[in-house]
């Protein structure tokens, strides 16, 4: 009932329609600059390792974090000896992972942006609910505004999907700011090219 | 004029009782403030971004109706469920009933300034459910009972002591400790379980895209995901206006919001939400509540343009030096001053007056409202509709009929002067609140108009 | 060129030095100006209140004093943009039309139409410069800091030609003192901290004097300051313009 008078009466109150602005001074046509990517990265409280094999993965995690045992991973390249089967249940069962390590689509340089979507991550909640969230990213998959990344994602093709910019955190109070609020405390990309 | 609440200067006169806390607060958002400049500049094309932006929402309001149709047969294809709601009552009655279906007495629920604009959580404690807000600085605020003093800063105007006193108390944190880490892991832990337990999740939404069906949501702190991902059912509520047309308008709005609202070149989290997750329900709730209203008032129908970024208050001098609670309103500061009166034009009829139309939250609005026009313009119509002070009226009319009579007002004139020369305690006493904390300025023995007849007549 | 000179109603009563000054300084040099005598206010105060509806008589007033002028040149960037924004007179709207078009701020008048280059002023003191937000704002005297714009300013570039003027940085170039009209009565309280504020910021960089393009503004720094018992002083731009000119 309500939808009904709530739409008459948009329809008579709404202006003049105005044409949509042109947003093509905007884009890009090169790479973005992974450099870049990796400074804003770093300003948000993440780290980024450049690496030529995933095998150089696993001796980076043991070398830089130190309370991780159960870490579940997207790809068993990734990380040998990862949890399995972590994908069964409503989520709720990835409540005490210390670290995922999952793949990104592509990072963004004006913003240290990664796109994940729900393809990658299988459940929704697992670069959420982790204590320690690991991306791994094609070094030439850096787009160099959110503008050409919308333009490489074109139509949604999952259910979900989210840019994840660094850990993480809350300046609530006092506006000290604190990694680690309620999704990952700590964010490590690993760039791989 | 009877008011439900004490006037935005006696509130704001009562928080600058303690002055030190009055330039903690004001420093403390003059540097979110100085952030968000810095973050501007990076952009040489900030201010055609901001055009961008504004001619995207003004082509919204002109489609609105037709991208509500789309927006809605996108969701329900993606698999929502979408309600529609008139105002805050039904927006809550629709709730309600949701809740009272899954049969829960406990939810978690992320930012959403529409569901404070509607009490909803008053309204579901009356029905005995309790809403636990997962925003930290939310959390906080619910703690100590009182409403968010910012729409994106929620418990600005709370010293850590005191949030560490609330913590002691409510989360059993040891007594004195006031560390901001220490306390945020320990709200971590709690709203980790509450978000766990929960199995009804209650999301704002920052856009909703009429293309796709799909709603973003974007928090620093992961809350909206932990809540949405982890629940039976997901229930996103909006405001009406909240669309965009299509999804590459996203990349002009988040790259505004979070460098607008703190300096940051993006939220840590922009959360595309289309399609619920296998077994779960996503409500929609579309929430008009005097936005159709607005969209028919030609002066103001560019407030529903506010991407609700926060920008504008903490730009504000008068909103850094009064405080969140001195708007008595849901949403504080300039913008809240041009939405509110649309409410309720005698309970907000103060607000517009809150300003010196200094005009800065303009400047500073990545959509490009026209706020200190607009709080000048809603003066003239609060005053025309009888929502002014029988004394302030009876005075601007005494000025009126002083200033469009030259031989009266150089009498007035005059005569002013020489009784704040001769009698100086006739303006000088505590009646005059310009002379409270100020000198009154001296009174010339000649006006300039004498002058000039003498000098060059 | 024929100047009406337009002296806003709290000058006339108040600042009559600031009106000689305005005056004396457009004479130097080479303006006809003229002060139409009954000239009273232009409605702004009233119009900030949200009685806009009560002005009709100021504006009356307003053409009747101010047509027939090729310029309308005014010493508060305050009442000149109420005036650009909000002049009408229904049976005289050519007039009124004509005076939005041609009335300016005592400064832009200055470096927009008479392209003053020097100035033979001399005031050997530390200034601060407060941007008043109406001049600034609203009629663009100077560059706003919340824009991605390049920087300008025309009194800046007006007091720059004064010989032994040391302008002073300011901490927040352009925050508003709190004036706003009615606003210093009825929100006394955050109209005194704010002006307060801002007079803070003037003194921890050395200022010796503060000015600006409104009177309005500067009163109320003034009545701060005398009630701070502080030695520094308030003048307006005109006043420092016009210093040392004989």
């Amino acid at each position: 009932m309500s939808r009904e008078a709530i739409l008459a009466a948009i329809k008579k109150n709404q202006p003049a329609t105005q044409v949509l602005p042109d947003l093509a001074g905007f884009s890009h046509a090169g790479p973005g600059d992974p450099e870049a990517f990796r400074k804003v990265v770093e300003a948000l409280g993440g780290q980024v390792f450049e690496i030529t094999s995933f095998d150089e993965i696993q001796p980076l995690v043991a070398e830089h974090y130190t309370d991780v045992s159960k870490v579940v991973t997207i790809n068993p390249a990734y990380f040998a000896g990862a949890a399995t089967q972590w994908q069964e249940g409503d989520g709720r069962q990835l409540e005490h992972v210390d670290l995922a390590i999952i793949p990104g689509q592509f990072g963004v340089a004006e913003n240290g942006a990664i796109w994940v979507t729900e393809s990658e991550i299988e459940v929704r909640v697992l670069p959420f609910i982790t204590q320690h969230l690991a991306i791994v990213i094609n070094k030439d998959k850096i787009l160099p505004t959110m503008h050409d990344a919308y333009a490489y994602i074109g139509a949604p093709t999952t259910g979900f999907g989210a840019f994840i910019a660094g850990p993480s955190k809350t300046a609530d109070i006092e506006q000290s700011l604190v990694l680690g609020a309620h999704g990952a405390k700590s964010l490590t990309v690993f760039m791989i090219g | 004029m009877e008011q439900k609440h004490k006037e935005h200067s006696v509130l704001a006169e009562a928080f600058n009782n303690n002055e030190p806390r009055v330039n903690w607060h004001d420093e403390t958002l003059w540097w979110v403030r100085q952030k968000r400049d810095k973050m501007a500049w990076t952009l040489p094309e900030w201010e055609e971004l901001r055009e961008a932006a504004s001619q995207i929402k003004h082509n919204v309001l002109g489609n609105l109706h037709d991208y509500l149709l789309a927006f809605e047969k996108n969701a329900i294809a993606n698999g929502a469920v979408v309600h529609w709601a008139a105002d805050a009552a039904e927006h809550n009655r629709i709730v309600l009933q949701l809740l009272q279906q899954q049969g829960v007495k406990r939810i978690v629920k992320s930012k959403s300034m529409l569901t404070e604009e509607c009490h909803l959580n008053p309204y579901l404690a009356e029905h005995g459910i309790e809403v636990v807000d997962t925003d930290l600085g939310e959390r906080i605020v619910q703690l100590a009972k009182e409403p968010p003093s910012h729409i994106v800063l929620p418990c600005i105007h709370k010293k850590k002591e005191e949030i560490g006193d609330l913590f002691h108390e409510h989360l059993g944190t040891p007594a004195g400790n006031a560390d901001p880490k220490f306390l945020t892991a320990a709200a971590r832990l709690h709203l980790r379980k509450e978000f766990i337990q929960s199995r009804v999740a209650i999301t704002g939404v920052n856009f909703a895209v009429a293309e796709t069906g799909e709603m973003v949501v974007c928090t620093n702190e992961g809350n909206a995901d932990m809540g949405a991902h982890l629940a039976d059912v997901h229930i996103a509520c909006m405001g009406i206006e909240k669309i965009i047309p299509e999804r590459k308008h996203l990349g002009v709005f988040l790259r505004l919001l979070a460098r607008s609202a703190t300096g940051q070149p993006i939220t840590t989290y922009s959360s595309h939400f289309r399609k619920p997750k296998a077994g779960q329900q996503v409500h929609i709730v579309l929430v008009d509540n005097g936005r159709s209203r607005q969209l028919g008032r030609e002066d103001f129908r560019n407030s529903l343009k506010c991407i609700r970024c926060g920008a504008c208050m903490n730009t504000c001098p008068v909103y850094r030096r009064s405080g969140g609670h001195s708007y008595h309103n849901a949403i504080a500061g300039p913008i809240g001053s041009i939405l509110a009166p649309n409410l309720d034009m005698k309970d907000y009829a103060d607000l517009p007056f809150a300003s010196t139309l200094c005009g800065s939250c303009s400047n500073v609005c990545p959509v490009k409202i026209d706020i200190h026009q607009q709080l000048y313009k809603w003066r003239q119509v609060l005053t025309k509709e009888g929502h002014t002070k029988k004394t302030k009226a009876a005075g601007m009319h005494a000025m009126n009929i002083v200033l469009s009579k030259p031989g009266l007002y150089k009498t007035a004139g005059g005569v002013g002067r020489w009784v704040m020369r001769t009698f100086p305690a006739v303006v000088n006493n505590g009646m005059n609140p310009w002379y409270k904390q100020r000198e009154m300025p001296e009174a010339p023995k000649q006006s300039f108009a004498d002058w000039y007849k003498k000098n060059r007549q | 060129m024929k100047v009406g000179l337009f002296i806003p109603c709290y000058i006339d009563q108040f600042y009559p030095q600031v009106g000689i000054a305005t005056l004396s300084l457009l004479e130097k040099l080479g303006c006809e100006v003229v002060y139409p005598q009954g000239q009273t206010c232009c409605g702004q105060p009233m119009a900030n209140s949200g009685f806009e509806h009560l002005t009709a008589g100021c504006n009356e007033l307003f053409v009747d004093h101010f047509q027939g002028f090729d310029y309308i040149v005014a010493p508060s960037g305050s009442c000149v943009l109420h005036i650009k924004d909000h002049l009408h007179v229904d049976h005289k709207e050519v007039a009124a039309t004509h005076i939005r078009q041609r009335i300016y701020e005592l400064s832009e008048f200055l470096t927009d139409v008479l392209k003053v280059e020097n100035l033979p002023a001399r005031f050997p003191h530390k200034v601060g410069i407060h941007q008043s937000c109406h001049g600034q704002r609203g009629l663009g005297l100077s560059q706003m800091s919340e824009l991605v714009a390049a920087p300008f300013s025309k009194p800046q570039q007006l007091l720059q030609m004064v010989e032994g003027l040391e302008l002073i940085d300011l901490k927040r170039t352009d925050e508003c003192c709190g004036f706003g009209g009615t606003f210093c009565v009825f929100e006394e309280a955050v109209s005194v901290k704010m002006g307060k504020d801002r007079i803070a910021d003037h003194v921890n960089n050395g200022a010796e004097y503060i000015t600006g393009n409104d009177v309005s503004c500067l009163m109320h720094l003034e009545g701060i300051l005398r009630r701070q018992h502080s030695h520094i002083k308030v003048l307006h731009i005109a006043e420092i313009l016009n210093a040392g000119i004989n």
